[in-house]
């Protein structure tokens, strides 16, 4: 290895901090535990920011490459990031901190088993965006189920078993699928090397199964409609960190598969199947939207709503042009943002009164201002309101798409009426009216440590409203070799067909 | 300069917002009033400098977004149009200011208050400097925002929260429209910005646009689309049910917001947009019926209704309507002109009813009220002076821009021209008679509140009445002041290219000065007809209205339930949306994909789990131990084929 391996340190830095965790003793071992799992991944961050300033954004080509044999002849361990890749890392480096610090109090019971649990899920949520072999990217990849499966499973509500098991089954279906069309591309390319298949030009025919196998996965991860349903529960049952990361990165591992294989690998099969996309997408928006108007319990709510923001992801990635790409991932990142803000808005007064159940709150306003302020903006960042980063993505994305399909983005737009019903409604049940419910008023109004955790979010949400430039201008030439690289391939298929 | 103008109002309204308790009442007060004296005095210079002085500014703060082919910027772009809306929108906002400082004398939330004021405010001049669509949009949804704050201010009333609701959601529907018309330009001009969609519309004529089995001439579909927006946001006909719920706010924000500055943003943007318009003959006709129809629409509820506010709601609503045939007919000055009038007398009329609101301890049903002229004579001259400008009377500002809209609309010769001056004079007709109605039942008569009210009436503090005479003195001179410049001989020196004509040859306004005798007479003698109708049942046979309400029940009571339209969108789209919600979270997710899906596999599961019951232990780390061993499997199996 030629530089300094910079991309395994920060990948695996989260399990020393394992290490750490492991080595508490005494009275204080849980209070020193936390300590050690927030300056880690604090340390985690730092370390990538490494990446953000010497990240060159010129070139298309992978950065930070390592690469070393490892499995076999053919098997490496291959790692580098590009323009988009990077934004996914930072994004989790950038949230691990906040999620340390969301179980700070809520968690009492096995607090040390808690933290290894995040910590090793940070590791391998860093891998997945890193890794450039698919056997490493589908240990990653399926690695995290067994961390979040356990998050769901032990720290979780009253019917976790349930929504651990929906999750396993969903995700379970999903990677089956997609191993077997791994093997087979292996046997095809002779290669697991994910940027030499992304040359490869795999069979017309094949292309379809095989876009098909990912896709399975992938739709699971997003989630799409309809292998959503395990979404809803999962967030429900989850502790509030654990949904903050679930919707915070593990969603944006769909959206970047499909990035990272489907669209480079399988040129013409995206292109063929992408009415499969749009369709579903646009169900997704408007179904998911309604079914989030009736739903009681806020968890739920921000769930189902979270399904159709992806739905704009899915279309963005699909429209394959830049605006939509660049801004399918902007919607990703603000999503990140604004759903993990939100679950943490739910984990604000959880924490207080241990009921996720909208019709129990009301009026809080009149005793919690700062928490109504901070509530406030994120509805609003959610409804997708210009000056927040999701406004930028969304807009991005339906201009890309209208440009390919008028009547989907007509559809998909309708999704902003919708999505500002069911916010608003929400805001006003929970937060607007009189203080009538007597366990109510003894409320406290948001902490130090809460009020740390949402700044940063509330200044990110706005500098990429206001300033995407700074986000932007890392992913402008990889989306564009992106781009180019598809029409060169759809070029040479339709080209072997005149012959 | 214009960054003062702009950011002045949004810092003020972040340090009061943030600090306003740390700043205090006074402090958060004064920060906010002093950011908009000094917005409101620079916005005049400006007007000055670009209205009068022939100039256009153009300003970039920085790039925004860059996407592909796709660029935009923060700038501000001042042309005469903009200045205009300037002055308009910081005068009132300035005013309105001042007023709140003492009509929210006994509010809680004064801080708050004056934060979401100054931020509408920002937002409302973000929308009207804008040099490209995104920008405007940003502005369009930004004061949306303000106002779902200011209508849900009291939000303990379920009432006040519900109204902010729907107007966020009505204008949403508008702003949908709104949106895909920005897309579809980006689509056939490669650009959003201002100037260079402009310079490409002329070149697009002809061309069509394919949507589900249709095709749409190109520039009429983004017309349309547009002016949905425009609709949404003026509260015209189809989507005006969010404006007089939106009196639940407090009346100054009503003043503001949804009299004079907010509700007219849909004027100013197809007056801005008025080079792709100009290319469309049909939309234009469309903007036209729809904006004669809402005169005449907005105006028959207004007859009918009981609380002052909502009279003047509904009377705003009906003159947007004027605005909008006025733009339909090409009559761009008119328009912005009755824009510009109709901002000084409508903040007048509400800061008034504010004021009578004020002195009944906040009744607002005007048979509650009358006899109010002896006890409050300042509000009660004010509020005549402002009835005096809205319907019209000879010299006062109303006369020279709404006499100018019907004659522009007569002139125009087309048929829908033809309908919208036929509305525009019997919208004239009931404007006199429901502004007199109110002005009779609320200050004539014996007075019919109750003991402990009538002796609390007292007229109000200088906070609140100064405002109202600087108003007072914009509803009288106005009109006389300004008429060469925006409809008259300055013309075109005094809009340069801020406005487009297509056929800048036969300018509707000048055809508009030489329609015959009677057409000028017309507005006149039905507002004096107005008047005397209303003389005649609210002063001399009190007994009237209510045997017309019982003759003609039906008319009024589709006048009094405002044509049913609530209820009829409540049938059709509200209810369907839940009813379509849970049919689909209990059937959809739960009884079909849930069913034959996870739940379907884990029941088959479990039933042959429960015939290996020694597998079963119950235990997640069992489980999740399985699965590592999976994943292994896996990985062994991949590595095993590898090599």
């Amino acid at each position: 290895m030629e530089h300094f391996p910079i991309l395994s340190i920060i990948t695996f830095l989260p399990l020393l901090g394992v290490v750490f965790v492991l080595l508490t003793k005494g009275e204080n071992a849980d209070r020193n535990a936390r300590n050690a799992a927030l300056w880690v991944t604090v340390f985690t961050f730092l370390a990538s920011l490494i990446l953000w300033f010497s990240f060159d954004k010129t070139t298309a080509d992978f950065q930070f490459v390592e690469k070393t044999g490892w499995l076999g002849d053919n098997i490496n361990y291959h790692m580098g990031i590009d323009g988009i890749s990077i934004l996914f890392v930072m994004l989790t480096t950038f949230i691990m901190p906040i999620v340390i610090l969301t179980g700070w109090d809520a968690i009492q019971s096995r607090v040390k088993e808690y933290l290894i649990a995040f910590l090793i899920l940070e590791t391998l949520m860093i891998g997945v965006f890193c890794a450039l072999d698919i056997v490493l990217f589908y240990l990653f990849f399926e690695g995290g189920l067994i961390p979040m499966f356990l998050i769901i499973g032990v720290w979780g509500g009253k019917n976790r078993v349930y929504a651990a098991y929906k999750l396993f089954l969903y995700t379970l279906l999903g990677s089956v699928l997609m191993l077997l069309a791994m093997l087979y591309m292996y046997f095809q390319a002779g290669t697991t090397d994910i940027p030499t298949m992304m040359q490869y030009g795999f069979d017309t025919n094949a292309q379809t199964w095989l876009f098909l196998a990912f896709f399975a996965s992938f739709a699971v991860k997003m989630p799409m409609w309809p292998v959503h349903t395990w979404l809803p529960d999962a967030h429900v049952q989850a502790p509030t960190a654990g949904s903050v990361i679930l919707a915070g990165i593990l969603l944006k591992m769909g959206g970047y598969g499909f990035l990272r294989f489907s669209l480079p690998m399988f040129p013409v099969a995206s292109v063929d199947l992408a009415w499969l996309i749009y369709t579903l997408s646009v169900i997704a928006i408007i179904y998911t939207s309604l079914v989030a108007l009736m739903q009681q319990d806020m968890k739920k709510l921000i769930a189902y709503s979270s399904v159709a923001h992806m739905g704009f992801v899915t279309l963005g990635i699909f429209a394959f042009n830049s605006q939509g790409i660049e801004g399918a991932i902007m919607v990703m990142l603000a999503h990140g943002f604004v759903a993990s803000a939100l679950f943490l808005c739910v984990g604000v007064i959880y924490d207080r009164l241990h009921t996720r159940e909208i019709e129990r709150y009301g009026g809080l306003v009149n005793i919690m201002p700062k928490y109504a302020l901070t509530f406030m903006f994120f509805v609003m960042a959610s409804v997708g309101l210009p000056g927040t980063g999701n406004f930028v993505g969304e807009i991005l994305v339906l201009i890309g798409l209208f440009k390919v399909s008028i009547w989907t983005t007509f559809f998909a737009a309708t999704g902003l009426i919708l999505g500002a019903a069911y916010m608003l409604w929400l805001y006003r049940k929970v937060v607007f009216g009189e203080l009538v419910k007597e366990d109510l008023k003894a409320m406290l109004d948001m902490n130090k440590r809460e009020v740390i955790i949402f700044a940063p979010l509330i200044f990110f949400t706005i500098w990429m409203g206001i300033h995407p430039s700074t986000f932007l201008d890392f992913m402008h030439v990889s989306v564009e070799s992106l781009i180019t690289n598809h029409q060169a391939a759809l070029a040479a298929v339709a080209e072997t067909i005149a012959h | 300069m214009y960054q003062i103008i702009v950011f002045g109002p949004l810092l003020a309204a972040i340090i009061a917002g943030l600090f306003g308790r740390q700043l205090g009442d006074k402090g958060a007060q004064a920060v906010t009033c002093g950011a908009l004296v000094l917005s409101a005095i620079l916005s005049w210079l400006a007007f000055f400098q670009i209205a009068l002085g022939h100039t256009v500014d153009h300003v970039i703060i920085m790039n925004w977004v860059t996407s592909g082919d796709l660029s935009f910027d923060w700038g501000f772009k001042v042309d005469t149009l903009t200045a205009v809306m300037l002055v308009v929108v910081n005068t009132v906002s300035c005013l309105v200011h001042i007023y709140s400082v003492g009509y929210m004398a006994h509010d809680p939330h004064k801080p708050r208050f004056m934060a979401y004021l100054s931020f509408f405010t920002f937002a409302m001049l973000m929308l009207v400097t804008a040099d490209n669509f995104i920008q405007m949009f940003f502005g369009w949804e930004g004061v949306g925002l303000a106002s779902y704050l200011l209508i849900g201010f009291w939000y303990k009333k379920p009432s006040a929260c519900a109204a902010a609701i729907k107007a966020f959601l009505v204008n949403r529907v508008g702003d949908f429209g709104f949106a895909l018309g920005i897309f579809a330009i980006y689509m056939v001009t490669g650009a959003v910005d201002f100037e260079t969609v402009f310079a490409a519309i002329p070149g697009l004529q002809e061309q069509t646009i394919h949507f589900l089995w249709m095709d749409l001439d190109l520039i009429t579909t983004i017309c349309i689309l547009l002016f949905i927006g425009a609709m949404g946001k003026s509260a015209q006909l189809g989507l005006h049910t969010w404006l007089p719920d939106a009196m639940e706010g407090p009346t100054p924000v009503s003043a503001l917001i949804h009299a004079a500055t907010m509700v007219t943003a849909g004027v100013f943007m197809v007056a801005r947009c008025s080079p792709i318009f100009e290319f469309s003959p049909d939309a234009l006709a469309f903007v036209a019926f729809i904006g004669a129809s809402t005169a005449i629409f907005a105006a028959t509820i207004g007859t009918a209704q009981n609380d002052i506010k909502r009279v003047i709601a509904y009377s705003t609503c009906s003159q947007l309507g004027y605005m909008f045939f006025a733009l339909g007919v090409s009559a761009y000055g008119a328009a912005i002109f009755h824009l510009f009038t109709h901002a000084f007398f409508k903040a007048l009329l509400f800061l008034g009813s504010g004021s009578v609101i004020h002195a009944m301890s906040d009744e607002q049903d005007m048979r509650k009220m009358g006899g109010l002229r002896k006890k409050i004579p300042a509000t009660f001259i004010l509020m005549v002076i402002g009835t005096l400008a809205l319907t019209g009377f000879p010299f006062f500002a109303g006369y020279y821009s709404k006499d100018m809209i019907i004659e522009s609309a007569f002139a125009s010769g087309s048929s829908i021209g033809g309908y919208a001056f036929a509305m525009g004079v019997l919208a004239a007709l009931l404007t006199s008679f429901y502004s007199w109605r109110l002005i009779f039942m609320t200050f004539f008569g014996e007075s019919r509140a109750t003991k402990s009210v009538q002796d609390h009436v007292h007229e109000s503090g200088k906070w609140m009445i100064m405002p109202l005479y600087v108003l007072a003195a914009g509803a009288i001179a106005a009109g006389f002041m300004f008429k060469e410049y925006f409809v008259g001989h300055n013309y075109e020196d005094f809009w340069g290219t801020a406005l487009f004509l297509k056929d800048a040859a036969h300018n509707v306004m000048e055809a508009a000065h030489h329609v015959p005798g009677w057409v000028v007479v017309a507005p006149f003698v039905v507002m004096v007809t107005g008047f005397v109708i209303a003389v005649y049942a609210y002063i001399l046979r009190p007994d009237i209205p209510t045997r017309f309400a019982g003759t003609f029940t039906h008319l009024y009571n589709l006048f009094y339930n405002k044509w049913y339209v609530d209820e009829i969108y409540d049938f059709l789209f509200v209810n369907p949306a839940k009813k379509l919600g849970t049919f689909l979270w209990k059937k959809g997710d739960e009884n079909i994909i849930d069913r034959y899906g996870p739940d379907g596999v884990t029941a088959s599961v479990l039933t042959l789990a429960r015939k290996f019951k020694a597998l079963q232990s119950g235990y997640v780390y069992h489980y999740a131990f399985a699965m590592l061993m999976g994943v292994a499997a896996f990985v062994t199996w991949f590595v095993g084929g590898a090599s």
